[in-house]
C-alpha cells in the first residue's frame, strides 16, 4: 500500500530550482533512502511534506488523501514524523518533559506526567529502544538524544519516519543499534525515508534508493541492485577518484604531548588522564574513538583554548608556555575545528573577513596603526578562493550561506595558507558531500606531503583507515599506543574503543615506530 | 502566512525600512490622537511645527538630540558586541560629577584646554564604573544586565547624597545642586540665541569615530566578530575579555560625554534631574538605528524632535505630551519588525 505519493513537485527560489518535477512513493513496512549531495534539493523537498515552503506545482497525498499545501500542522496530524540533523530538544528539560512537550493541550492545568510515562515505555518496549525518562536531556550521549527524537514522533503517532542524516553525529556502535530499531520499526508496519549520502549505510538499511541531483530526481534503483560505486555515480554524475595516500618516511617530531592531566573540574574524571602523544613530519596520526571520550579536551589543547592542568606540549622541541590561540597559529599549528558553524566561522561576517580572521594582525593586511587594508584584504581572500576552490557567488556574502563544504575549504584555506607544521584535523569531513571530502583529504594529504604532521580526530573509521598512517585509540581521557594501520583491522580498533586499549599491545607490533 | 528568507538584500531597502516603519508607528499612534477627540492633521501639524517648525524648535530639537546621540552610541557599540549595558544613565551622571569635580574650580585653565579635560574626565569616569560589571563578567560570568542596569541606582543615590552634601554649592540656598561650571569650562554656543552648544557637534564627531572604528580597523572588526560569534572569534585568536573590556570603555566613555554635554552645555550646574532618563532612551535611540553609528545621529534627532514637538503640540491641542512615549515605543516596535522584513519576505498563501 502506498502511504506517502510526492507527484511532480517542483520549488523555485528566485532564479535557483531547487526542486524540479520531483516525484516520488513510499510503501508501507519499506526504508526508502533519498540519497543526493549536500544542495542536491533533499531539504527542501522535506520543507514541502511539512508545509513550510509551498510547492509551485505538484501535490503531495499521504494515506491517500491530498495535503493541503503549506499547512505546517498537516503532514504531522496525517502521522509524518521528522528526526532533524540537528536535534530539536530544551536541553534544560527531562527526556519525558522534551516528549510531551506540544503535545498537550494549552488549557489544561497541569500535565498528565504518569499516562505521558506509562505510554512512552510501552514505545521503548516495543521497539526496543533504551529510554530513561527522568534524565535531563543535557546530561545524555547523542545516540540517546536521536533515541528521544525517534520516540518523540512515534509518541505523536507517526506512520512514516523521516531521518535526516540520522548518522552524521553518531558512533559505529549507535548506528548499529540505530539500524535494528529502524529494522524493528519496518516489521512492525512503518515506513522510513532515511536521507542520507553514506553510501554503505543505504546500502546496509535501505529496501529502495532515490537518487536527488541538482534538484532533479536522476535515478531510481532497488537496494539489491545497487552496489557503492553505482551510487556514487547517480549522485555526483561522474566518477568519484579517492586520493592515494604513500607511506613516507616520518621525520622529527612537530607536536609532542608529554604526560597531560586536563582536569573535569571539581567531583569530575579529568577529561585527559595522563595524555602522551608525538606527531612527526611527514605523518597523519588518526585519533578513534567514541565521541565524548576527551576528543574535546584534546582539541582544545591543540588549538590553544585550554591549558593543561599538569603535563607539557612541545612545538618542534620547545615547550609550549602561552597556551593562546594567537601564540599556537604563530607558532605554527594549523587548527580544523569540530564544529566549523560554531567555532570556525562568524557566520554573519562576510567570505573575505572570515579568510583573514587568524592573519589579521599580520602587517600587509592593515596600515597606519590598525586601519584595515581593504584592498590587500580581498587580494589575499581572492587568491586563497581560488586556489582552494571556495564556490560563492561573491566573496561579499555573509559566510553562512556557503554550503558546509565550501565553509570547510574556507578554513582548510584560512589554516594551510600559513603552510603549518602541524595540523589538528578535527572531524573535517562531518557533513560534507563525496567531492568536497575528497578535496578536503587530497589537502590534508599534501600537507603531509610538504611535510606537515597532521592529528586527525574522527568517528568514521574509514576514513582513518583510508588516511592515516598511525591509529590512536581514546578511551576515557587515556590514549592507546599507536599502532600501524597495515597492522590491525577494524574490529581490534572497536575492541579498543569499547575500553581495552591494551588490545592493541597483543598484536604483532613488528613496523611500528 | 510565513516567512521566507530573502536571498539578497538590497541596499535601499535597508535604508528605506526605517523610514517606512516609523510611518507605520505614525498611522498607529493616530489611532490615540483620535481617541481625545483631537483633529489627527492638526496634532501632527503642531508637533512637526513644535519640532522643526522654526529656527527656535529646530535648535531645541538639535539641543535635546545631542545627549540622546551619545548615549544612543553608547548603547549601539556595546550591543554590537553583546555586552548589554543597560547602565548608561548611571555612566552619564559620573561623567557629569566628573565635569563638576573638574569644572568648579580644582583647575582653571584656557577654554581650548579645559574643555577637552572635561571631556577626558567624562569618558574616564563614565568608563571607570564599568569596569566592575566587565570583571565580574569575565571572572564570575555574571550577566551584566543586572550589574549596569543596578549599577544606575547606586550611581543615582551616590550623587544624590553629594548634591545634598559635599557637592552642595553653599550659594543654591539649600538647594540640592553642586556650585556652577566656570565660565573656562562652558561649551560655547554654536549659534546665536538659541540653547544649541558644542555637545552636538562632538556628538556627530564622534558616531564618525565609532563608525570610522567599526567599519576600518581591527579593533572594530574584533568587536563586530565577538558580537556575533564569540567561540569562533576566540578560536580565531580574539580575546573576548580584552575586547569587552575596549568595548565598555568606548561605550561608558560616551556616556560619560553626554553627561559632560549636559553639565557644561546646557544646565551649567549639577542636580539630580539632569537627565530624564537620557541613558535608557539611548536604547531606543541605538534600536531605532539598527545599532548603526550614523544611523544615531538620525535617530537621535528624531527622538528629539518628537520630544520636543510633543511639548508644544500639548501646548497647543488637548493632548497630553505622554504621547511622546508612546510614539517613540510604537517607531521602535515598528523598526524592529521592518528590519526583520528586509531579511524576510512574507508569503501570503
Amino acid at each position: 500500500m502506498t502511504v506517502l505519493d510526492i507527484k511532480g513537485i517542483t520549488k523555485s527560489f528566485g532564479s535557483l530550482v531547487a526542486n524540479d518535477n520531483i516525484s516520488l512513493t513510499l510503501s508501507e513496512g519499506e526504508v526508502l533512502a533519498l540519497l543526493g549531495e549536500n544542495g542536491a534539493g533533499k531539504t527542501t523537498l522535506m520543507n514541502i511534506l511539512f508545509g513550510h515552503y509551498v510547492a509551485d506545482q505538484g501535490e503531495i497525498e499521504l494515506f491517500g488523501t491530498r495535503l493541503m499545501p503549506g499547512a505546517t500542522d498537516a503532514a504531522i496530524d496525517a502521522g509524518v514524523g521528522m528526526v532533524h540533523q540537528h536535534f530539536t530538544l530544551a536541553d534544560n528539560l527531562s527526556v519525558l518533559e522534551n516528549i510531551v512537550l506540544g503535545t498537550e493541550p494549552l488549557t489544561s492545568w497541569k500535565s498528565n506526567t504518569a499516562q505521558a510515562k506509562i505510554r512512552l515505555a510501552a514505545l521503548a518496549e516495543e521497539f526496543g529502544m533504551h529510554i530513561e525518562p527522568d534524565k535531563l536531556v543535557a546530561d545524555i550521549s547523542v545516540g540517546e538524544r536521536q533515541r528521544v527524537e525517534i520516540v518523540k514522533a512515534l509518541y505523536r503517532g507517526a506512520k512514516i519516519l523521516i531521518l535526516d542524516e540520522p548518522t552524521a553525529v553518531l558512533t559505529p556502535q549507535e548506528v548499529d543499534s540505530l539500524f535494528a530499531t529502524l529494522r524493528t520499526m519496518v516489521a512492525r508496519g512503518l515506513s522510513i525515508i532515511f536521507i542520507s549520502h553514506k553510501l554503505h549505510e543505504i546500502l546496509a538499511i535501505s529496501d529502495r534508493v532515490n537518487v536527488l541531483r541538482r534538484g532533479c530526481m536522476v535515478g531510481e534503483i532497488a537496494t539489491k541492485d545497487a552496489n557503492r560505486d553505482s551510487l556514487a555515480e547517480m549522485m555526483v554524475g561522474r566518477e568519484v577518484s579517492r586520493p592515494k595516500v604513500e607511506h613516507m618516511e616520518a621525520g622529527a617530531p612537530v607536536v609532542e604531548i608529554d604526560n597531560v592531566v586536563v582536569s573535569g573540574g571539581r567531583g569530575h574524571k579529568p577529561l585527559l588522564d595522563g595524555v602522551s602523544l608525538s606527531i612527526h613530519k611527514h605523518e597523519i596520526v588518526g585519533l578513534a574513538g567514541v565521541a565524548g571520550n576527551g576528543q574535546s579536551a584534546l582539541g582544545d589543547l591543540l588549538s590553544g583554548l585550554r591549558a593543561p592542568t599538569s603535563g607539557s606540549v612541545r612545538i618542534a622541541g620547545d615547550t609550549v608556555k602561552d597556551y593562546s590561540a594567537r601564540s599556537f597559529i604563530a607558532t605554527g599549528i594549523g587548527r580544523i575545528p569540530e564544529d566549523r558553524h560554531a567555532k570556525g566561522v562568524v557566520g554573519d561576517m562576510t567570505v573575505w573577513e572570515n579568510m583573514i580572521s587568524e592573519n589579521l594582525r599580520e602587517k600587509p593586511l592593515w596600515r597606519f596603526g590598525r586601519i584595515i587594508d581593504f584592498d590587500a584584504c580581498r587580494e589575499f581572500s581572492r587568491n586563497l578562493i581560488e586556489h582552494f576552490d571556495v564556490r560563492c557567488k561573491t566573496m561579499e556574502m555573509p559566510t553562512k550561506q556557503l554550503s558546509g563544504g565550501n565553509m570547510q575549504k574556507l578554513i582548510l584555506a584560512r589554516t594551510l595558507q600559513n603552510e603549518p607544521r602541524f595540523i589538528l584535523a578535527n572531524q573535517p569531513v562531518r557533513g560534507l558531500d563525496e567531492g568536497a571530502i575528497a578535496a578536503v583529504h587530497e589537502r590534508l594529504l599534501a600537507a603531509k606531503r610538504a611535510g606537515a604532521g597532521v592529528l586527525l580526530v574522527s568517528e568514521d573509521l574509514d576514513e582513518l583507515f583510508a588516511l592515516a598512517d598511525k591509529i590512536v585509540v581514546i578511551y576515557h581521557g587515556n590514549i592507546s599506543e599507536p599502532l600501524s594501520v597495515d597492522e590491525v583491522t577494524a574490529q581490534d580498533i572497536g575492541i579498543m574503543m569499547a575500553g581495552d586499549l591494551g588490545h592493541g599491545k597483543n598484536l604483532n607490533r613488528a613496523g611500528v615506530a | 502566512m510565513r516567512l521566507e528568507p530573502r536571498e539578497s538584500v538590497s541596499f535601499w531597502l535597508v535604508l528605506l525600512a526605517p523610514v517606512g516603519a516609523i510611518g507605520v508607528a505614525l498611522v498607529l499612534t493616530s489611532g490615540l490622537i483620535m481617541w481625545t477627540g483631537e483633529s489627527v492633521f492638526e496634532a501632527y501639524g503642531h508637533l512637526l511645527k513644535g519640532a522643526f517648525g522654526s529656527r527656535f524648535a529646530l535648535t531645541e530639537t538639535l539641543t535635546r538630540a545631542t545627549p540622546l546621540m551619545l548615549t544612543g552610541l553608547a548603547a549601539a557599540v556595546a550591543f554590537r558586541a553583546r555586552f548589554w549595558n543597560i547602565g548608561a544613565e548611571g555612566q552619564l551622571y559620573c561623567g557629569a560629577l566628573a565635569a563638576t569635580y573638574l569644572g568648579t574650580g580644582l583647575v582653571t585653565l584656557h577654554p581650548t584646554l579645559m574643555i577637552p579635560l572635561l571631556f577626558v574626565g567624562g569618558a574616564l569616569a563614565g568608563g571607570v564604573v564599568l569596569l566592575l560589571p566587565v570583571y565580574l563578567k569575565s571572572k564570575l560570568s555574571v550577566d551584566e544586565v543586572v550589574t549596569t542596569l543596578l549599577l544606575n541606582f547606586i550611581i543615582l543615590l551616590f550623587v544624590n547624597y553629594l548634591l545634598e552634601g559635599p557637592l552642595r554649592d553653599p550659594m543654591s540656598m539649600g538647594w540640592p545642586q553642586a556650585a556652577a561650571i566656570i565660565d573656562e569650562g562652558v561649551l560655547p554656543r554654536i549659534m546665536e540665541k538659541s540653547r544649541l552648544h558644542l555637545g552636538f557637534i562632538i556628538g556627530v564627531i564622534s558616531a564618525v569615530m565609532v563608525w570610522f572604528v567599526m567599519r576600518f580597523t581591527i579593533w572594530g572588526y574584533e568587536i563586530r566578530a565577538v558580537g556575533h560569534n564569540p567561540s569562533a572569534a576566540t578560536f580565531a585568536g580574539i580575546s573576548i575579555n580584552l575586547t569587552v573590556l575596549r568595548v565598555a570603555l568606548i561605550s561608558g566613555g560616551l556616556a560619560g560625554f553626554a553627561g559632560v554635554t549636559e553639565v557644561a552645555g546646557l544646565k551649567g550646574y549639577l542636580t539630580l534631574d539632569l537627565s530624564p532618563g537620557f541613558g535608557y532612551a539611548g536604547i531606543a535611540v541605538a534600536m531605532l538605528a539598527n545599532l548603526h553609528p550614523l544611523g544615531v545621529i538620525a535617530s537621535a534627532i528624531f527622538l528629539a524632535g518628537i520630544y520636543v514637538g510633543a511639548d508644544s503640540m500639548s501646548r497647543a491641542v488637548n493632548i497630553p505630551n505622554y504621547i511622546a512615549d508612546v510614539m517613540v515605543a510604537v517607531s521602535v516596535l515598528a523598526v524592529l519588525v521592518s528590519l526583520m522584513l528586509t531579511q524576510y519576505r512574507v508569503r501570503v498563501r
